[in-house]
């Protein structure tokens, strides 16, 4: 059960809104850190949290594209098909991952490792072709980097190539 | 050195900034909101911002200053700032590096605003996928709390002035201000049907300000160097200012730029992002994210405000710029855009939603060579029965790269379906509505 484990978090959160309903989204979030989806009875235990029916909570849920219903692979790719990654090169990205983990859209890996998802538009468009792996942000994708990335998630579950506080030219660049 | 001077990513540009309170203290950050709050009237900080001619950069361009005073001046009861930083047209990708790099500019503005309408609670609504924004912002606004900008009596001053931050989870029409509400409230993203504005009837029904992450960012200079010099700035006197222009597609140096208002396309994209990536022209380009019509090269030498781009028949926008070159396949380039609004209609308005579908089919069957003739008739149907019958902005900019493209590459069009009579494949019913 959320509420044992994350009393005060989830008390945190439901302070911050005059409105108890305000506070679903974080506590979907909550939900989704702690089973990496979204599960039933995840859903029926915030709506008694918050006061809402079960109905309520599916709803929301089900309008947003980050919140899982289902359980995605340890390494959720989420690569960018939108038109300024598209000019980039994003479907040789797409391809790369077919090739490399043998997976399509929507589907995750035997080992259960990654979980391949095309998406719009991250806000990257300077930096494309791009990927969100989880919560990190891969950018300048070059089969190169790409492989690395890869290796390095498999063997230490992360890989230095995610971008940090993002700037983009980089101050030195701008004439 | 930057040819024009900066305003918004002047900080970020010295080296070692880092964005945290420390930094942006030394650079004279705070300094506005120490010489307000307490004893500067809010009217007159509103007053100096509409002064400025500050305008939304979030798309929309709307007066900032005017928004403010919408809000209902006798009101006692609680009011709302809401920031957005969903940041989610294709295209753009300032608000993501204001964020990033110099959080504590936004939260001076933020704090500046709050005080100025009267709010005691602001909420900035970052897009879910900005996890290390929203951490980033979540530390600075910790920072302020410490230093005493942010919370009850901030300054000594008796006044109220809470921030949190509050991520989306991914719907790109949750930029819409009124969907930011309802999301922000814990329901699907729907946009509200207007009126009444968020002025009067916003955030849990009470008057609200939304504004974006780069508008707000740019308040604690106005206040701080005065708005007769900020009006000076740009292309006085509507489009005042600089604003952050996201360069992307095949240029040289795709990246933020920030520029004066009305300064051409040419320099922007000749000068600030280096010009084409290789020997191939310039086809087309998009002035101001996915939902701005695409201008063509001989609209290189408009200006970039919002007067001189409406005139070209487009608009400014996001401030998202996207260059293609020679070679691009316009068609496919309007289906990879309308797949993104197709994607992202959030279903309320039936001709929206039926409309983005079947236009969506419509494109693909073209582009994959099998369409026909009347197909491009019932492209225009469709657009023309989405445009300006749906709640909010999405229904025209979801029309708008079909439209722009038919408009000066409708050969494009024309030679794909002739290649598919010509190979002579079985005639298909056309796909959309007759009337």
């Amino acid at each position: 059960m959320l509420k044992e484990k994350y009393q005060m978090e989830i008390d945190d959160i439901i302070s911050r809104y005059p409105v108890k309903r305000s506070a679903l989204l974080p506590l979907l979030y909550l939900a989704q850190r702690d089973e990496g989806f979204i599960s039933e009875a995840a859903m029926k235990e915030i709506a008694g949290l918050l006061r809402l029916t079960p109905p309520q909570v599916y709803e929301t849920v089900t309008f947003y594209t980050m919140l899982n219903l289902k359980r995605v692979g340890k390494f959720h790719l989420q690569v960018c098909k939108s038109l300024m990654c598209a000019l980039a090169g994003s479907d040789t990205v797409i391809a790369w991952v077919k090739t490399k983990l043998g997976i399509g859209p929507g589907e995750t890996t035997a080992d259960g490792l990654f979980t391949l998802s095309v998406v719009e538009c991250l806000a990257a468009c300077g930096t494309a072709p791009m990927m969100q792996v989880n919560d990190d942000y891969y950018e300048r994708l070059t089969e190169e980097r790409f492989d690395r990335i890869l290796t390095d998630l498999k063997r230490d579950g992360n890989c230095s190539l995610k971008t940090g506080p993002f700037m983009w030219p980089e101050a030195p660049n701008v004439k | 050195m930057p040819k024009h001077e900066l305003i918004l990513l002047k900080n970020m540009m010295q080296p070692g900034y880092t964005g945290s309170l420390q930094d942006y203290e030394r650079t004279g950050g705070y300094q506005s909101l120490r010489k307000v709050v307490g004893k500067v009237p809010p009217a007159a900080v509103t007053g100096m911002v509409m002064k400025s001619g500050l305008r939304g950069r979030g798309g929309a361009g709307f007066p900032t200053g005017v928004k403010w005073n919408f809000l209902p001046k006798d009101y006692t009861g609680p009011k709302y700032l809401c920031c957005n930083a969903d940041e989610s047209e294709p295209g753009t990708f300032k608000d993501r590096q204001l964020i990033e790099r110099d959080p504590h500019q936004i939260l001076e503005g933020i704090i500046l605003t709050c005080y100025a309408i009267g709010a005691e609670t602001a909420y900035i609504y970052i897009r879910g996928e900005f996890v290390l924004g929203a951490r980033i912002l979540e530390q600075a606004i910790a920072e302020a709390r410490t230093a005493g900008y942010v919370g009850t009596n901030i300054l000594g001053s008796g006044i109220t002035a809470n921030v949190w931050v509050h991520r989306g989870a991914g719907a790109y029409i949750c930029g819409e201000e009124t969907a930011l509400l309802e999301s922000l409230e814990g329901k699907r993203g729907l946009p509200r049907f207007k009126p009444p504005f968020p002025a009067t009837n916003g955030l849990y029904n009470k008057p609200t300000v939304v504004n974006n992450i780069e508008t707000l960012a740019n308040i604690p200079y106005i206040i701080g160097r005065g708005p007769e010099w900020f009006a000076s700035i740009g292309s006085p006197p509507k489009s005042t200012g600089t604003r952050v222009f996201c360069v992307s597609g095949h240029v040289k140096w795709p990246g933020n730029y920030e520029v004066p208002m009305g300064v051409t396309f040419r320099e922007l994209i000749y000068e600030h992002a280096g010009g084409m990536r290789s020997d191939k022209p310039l086809k087309a380009f998009i002035p101001g994210g996915a939902s701005a019509p695409f201008l063509t090269p001989n609209h290189l030498d408009v200006k970039l405000d919002f007067e001189s781009v409406a005139a070209a028949g487009s608009m400014l926008g996001s401030g998202g710029v996207t260059a293609m070159e020679e070679g691009t396949d316009m068609v496919w380039a309007a289906l990879r855009l309308m797949e993104f609004f197709y994607h992202e209609s959030c279903g309320k308005c039936s001709p929206c939603r039926e409309g983005s579908s079947w236009l969506v089919q419509t494109m693909r069957r073209i582009v994959a060579k099998r369409g026909q003739m009347e197909d491009l008739e019932t492209l225009v149907d469709l657009c023309k029965n989405i445009e300006g019958r749906t709640v909010c902005a999405f229904g025209d900019a979801s029309v708008a790269p079909i439209m722009s493209t038919l408009k000066h590459w409708r050969s494009e069009y024309v030679t794909l379906i002739q290649e598919a009579e010509a190979a002579n494949l079985i005639k298909l019913e056309p796909v959309g509505a007759r009337h």
